[in-house]
């Protein structure tokens, strides 16, 4: 992985920049201990790692401001960090950075039943928000497998999703508002507790940015009524292809579920081994169909779910009989990359979307790329959505094995691409595939979305080397040569 | 005189844009026109009329996608969705209507470029989030691409929501990709009459609140209810509040059944079945209540307010009061329709005042072109936000040759 070479000029000048933040955020704000230092050394992306130039950990949005400011001034790069739960290396340090960890924006602001929203710190883990508003029944929706510890302000960074998006939505459309810092230090507002922020989509552009916009500060989310009732249908399958089937199937009849997930043999069996969740061993696909809603409904649903399965070969069906049973099914899942942790001393998650008909093509696909590369893969897979999840397993102690295992994922994610898919669906580029989106995108259209970058950040200061294989200059970018000329009359009729 | 541009495909709409831009020609960009009256007032440029970039180009029901040519009528997408019982959900307005108008004149494109939504935006999105990917002409004369067919892809920047609501400034969409979902197999709608607009924002908040998935909310005082061509709403004689739900038929009879109860005693409660609530949301959808720009006899100001729900009604009461105005709920009171009596400066300093107050925005929907030409059709920007706004119109339009000044002036 190439990342911009370091600024030895910066790195000289590490003591005085130091000296410049505890100036800025007072105690233990600034970490600047190599051991201390260690902590933030990567994200949720173990695979890259490094140290970065001073670890600042501020409280409040003047404490931002004035950090951004004084780099803005100074030409120092800062990368943005959450929780350090991203998998696609967002917030991976460089040596030549400061790495700007929102940690202590920990605080829910206001929460609003009547408007039915949720106002809170970046810092505040996804978790928290549903947990402030549970005791009046209420939840926020997007649960990505890391909820317990990721971060609402980096769900924003790399607008995740999770198990119910299929439903109710990634994290663009479940945020109401922002507060955010510009890399000159300017604190912008965009939306609210209202529908809509007026002018272009600033709020929308944000979600999924990754850290190379601004650096979010505040967050109004929307809370939801948490369903009345939720039952779950676990459907074992004798090969991909039937259960695929399936779950076209129950698209095409106009059923949108709560979830729907799907887990390849190797990933049931290594689920199986670790949380007992009563899964059938002998089927090559499981699917765990979630209906959500009034009891009437779902009760009416899970009868034609059930009876969607059965016409498409199912060989084993299991229905929620209570909350209880239906969690049960879903410990399996939500452990799934636990597990595979479990039997792999490392793995490499990857993240491409496909269009759902597609999915036993790709997971055949991805098997003869396993025996290629001769690396164990485990699929699960957010199968309501068309998102892939192959874990590559592999051990970094073998030294060549890291490299197939890149190469390896590097390869389905160009199939998805090529099949109509997209490299990422929730986990965001980051670095991890950063150098393959010219897969998806043609040069014109990468520098269109980096003449945006210049518009919020014309210096490229903020988690640069991130999303964008190659780093133009904003004035490079903003060139523009004209072509003057009479109109090509009669091409284009006219009137 | 004004000239138009009438390109009949994506390379001559490339043409078009070079062009413009080497001449610094302002260029229109019109899919079907039935929004023109949509924006700030400026100098009509060369019209780059996109009508020949019409028809469907993919649409595949199990993968709850469709691709279509920018200028496609609307309703030739609907017609294509009902056929296979899907729908868009956002259900976007046809403001042709309140324009005066026909309806059923807008185009998809024209319908992402306003970020159109209806009813349903409370509970699924709008416009902006229901599109998946487009194929576009930037201002410097360049094809750009973003997005994809699929619903989850957080690959790159998100270009589909910077462009759904920029209203033709940054690019020239010519090929849009949105998501399309099952149309709902019934629709009740639980009508309370009677009740004062705040009391109303209460209900619905309570409503919405519920377990009983609402799929939408809106409040009709006394004077818009009265215009409804469904008889049950024009014959209250009252306000009426409603509330829909939608989904499988056992569901929707169960939690109209729940709703009912939930909602007793706060005022009289009727019950429309799917084809009455279908013309009654439409109704709202277009905000035709408020009056058509032909049939309205004061040839009333319009504007759209949104702001926090629970706000609406202070709000708007207030400007009702202060401008001679009638006002139309809907997304729970989170969206406010006003129309006032037709004024030169349309009201504009106490509507933004009271916007201001309540947090939101507000948008002068319509007005004469003189008006829209001197008063912000858009809420004002606080002035970091508009220097971003400048600095991104220069990023897809350095020239400025697209729409320029249709959202603020300058830009």
């Amino acid at each position: 992985m190439r990342m911009p070479e370091p600024d030895a000029g910066v790195i000289a000048r590490r003591a005085e920049i130091v000296a410049a933040m505890r100036a800025i955020v007072p105690g233990e704000g600034v970490i600047a201990d190599a051991d201390e230092l260690k902590a933030y050394d990567c994200d949720g992306l173990m695979a890259y790692k490094g140290l970065p130039l001073v670890v600042v950990l501020p409280e409040t949005t003047r404490q931002v401001s004035r950090i951004l400011k004084y780099c803005d001034a100074n030409q120092i790069k800062i990368v943005p960090r959450g929780a350090g739960t991203g998998l696609s290396g967002g917030a991976l340090p460089m040596a030549d950075a400061i790495t700007l960890g929102l940690g202590k924006f920990n605080r829910i602001l206001e929460i609003d039943f009547d408007n039915r929203c949720v106002v809170a710190q970046p810092g505040v883990t996804n978790l928290a928000i549903t947990k402030a508003v549970e005791h009046a029944g209420f939840y926020y929706a997007p649960d990505p497998s890391s909820q317990i510890a990721c971060s609402i302000g980096g769900n924003v960074a790399e607008n995740s999703g999770g198990v119910h998006s299929l439903k109710y939505g990634l994290t663009a459309n479940n945020v109401l508002g922002l507060e955010m810092v510009l890399m000159d230090g300017e604190v912008v507002r965009l939306g609210g507790k209202h529908l809509d922020a007026g002018g272009y989509d600033l709020l929308g552009v944000l979600t999924g940015s990754e850290g190379l916009l601004g650096v979010i500060t505040e967050v109004t989310v929307r809370s939801l009524q948490k369903p009345e009732t939720a039952r779950a249908l676990l459907v074992g399958f004798p090969s991909n292809e039937s259960a695929g089937n399936c779950v076209a199937a129950i698209i095409g009849a106009g059923i949108i579920p709560g979830g729907m997930e799907m887990m390849d043999k190797p990933a049931i069996h290594a689920s199986e081994n670790f949380v007992h969740a009563g899964y059938p061993l002998d089927v090559q696909a499981l699917l765990i169909v979630e209906l959500d809603g009034p009891e009437a409904e779902v009760d009416h649903l899970i009868g034609r779910v059930e009876s969607i399965a059965r016409q498409t070969g199912a060989a084993y069906i299991r229905v929620s009989q209570s909350d209880a049973e239906r969690l049960v099914f879903w410990s399996g899942r939500k452990n799934a990359f636990p597990a595979v942790g479990r039997i792999s001393p490392d793995y490499l998650c990857m993240d491409g979307t496909i269009p759902r008909h597609k999915l036993a093509d790709v997971l055949k696909k991805i098997s003869a790329l396993s025996e290629h590369y001769g690396l164990r893969v485990a699929n699960v897979f957010h199968a309501g959505d068309g998102n892939l999840h192959p874990l590559i397993l592999f051990d970094a102690n073998n030294p060549d094995e890291l490299d197939k295992a890149e190469k390896f994922g590097a390869d389905i994610l160009r199939y998805c691409v090529k099949v109509g898919g997209v490299l990422t669906g929730e986990h965001g580029v980051g670095v991890e595939k950063r150098d393959l989106m010219g897969e998806m995108f043609t040069e014109d259209d990468m520098k269109q979305q980096q003449r945006l970058k210049c518009a919020f950040d014309p210096g490229q200061l903020m988690n640069p080397g991130k999303v964008y294989p190659t780093l133009h200059r904003c004035a490079e970018l903003g060139r523009m040569y004209v072509h003057h000329g009479k109109l090509p009359f009669p091409d284009i009729p006219r009137f | 005189m004004t000239e138009t541009l009438k390109p009949k495909d994506a390379a001559q709409v490339l043409e078009a844009v070079k062009w413009a831009a080497g001449e610094g020609t302002p260029l229109e960009i019109l899919g079907r026109g039935s929004k023109r009256g949509f924006g700030r007032a400026v100098e009509p440029g060369l019209g780059l009329d996109l009508s020949g970039l019409s028809g469907i180009g993919r649409y595949e029901p199990n993968e709850l996608f469709m691709t279509a040519f920018a200028a496609t009528p609307m309703a030739e997408i609907e017609a294509a969705l009902r056929q296979n019982n899907q729908q868009m959900a956002f259900e976007p307005a046809d403001l042709g209507p309140l324009f005066g108008g026909d309806e059923d004149r807008g185009s998809i494109g024209g319908a992402i470029a306003c970020n159109l939504a209806g009813p349903r935006r409370v509970k699924v999105g709008a416009a902006r989030d229901h599109f998946l990917g487009f194929s576009a002409v930037s201002g410097r004369g360049e094809v750009f691409k973003s997005g994809g067919t699929v619903v989850k892809n957080v690959t790159g920047f998100d270009l589909s929501k910077l462009l759904a609501g920029s209203f033709g400034t940054l690019a020239v969409m010519t090929e849009v990709t949105f998501k399309v979902l099952p149309a709902p197999e019934k629709t009740r709608t639980v009508l309370v009459l009677g009740l004062p607009d705040a009391a109303a924002a209460m209900t619905m908040a309570r409503a919405l609140g519920s377990a009983h998935e609402v799929s939408s909310a809106a409040h009709l005082p006394k004077a818009a209810a009265g215009r409804s061509q469904v008889s049950y709403v024009a014959g209250a004689g009252r306000a009426v509040t409603a509330i829909r739900v939608e989904g499988p038929g056992p569901s929707v009879e169960h939690r109209c059944r729940a709703l009912k109860e939930l909602l007793k005693g706060k005022g009289e409660i009727e019950e429309l079945h799917s084809e009455n609530s279908q013309a009654l949301w439409r109704e709202i959808r277009d905000a035709t209540l408020l009056g058509s720009a032909n049939g309205d006899p004061g040839g009333r100001q319009v504007w759209r307010l949104s702001v926090p729900p629970m706000a609406g009604p202070g709000a708007a009461e207030a400007l009702a009061r202060d401008l001679a105005g009638e006002a139309l709920y809907d997304w729970g009171g989170g969206l406010v329709w006003l129309a006032i009596a037709a004024r030169p400066d349309a009201g504009h300093e106490k509507v933004r005042a009271a916007v201001a107050a309540a947090g939101g925005h507000a948008t002068l929907v319509r007005a004469a072109d003189e008006v829209r030409a001197r008063v912000p059709v858009f809420e004002p920007q606080a002035a970091r936000l508009g220097q971003l706004t400048a600095r991104i119109k220069q990023a897809f339009d350095p020239k400025g040759v697209l729409n320029p000044g249709r959202m603020y002036e300058g830009v």
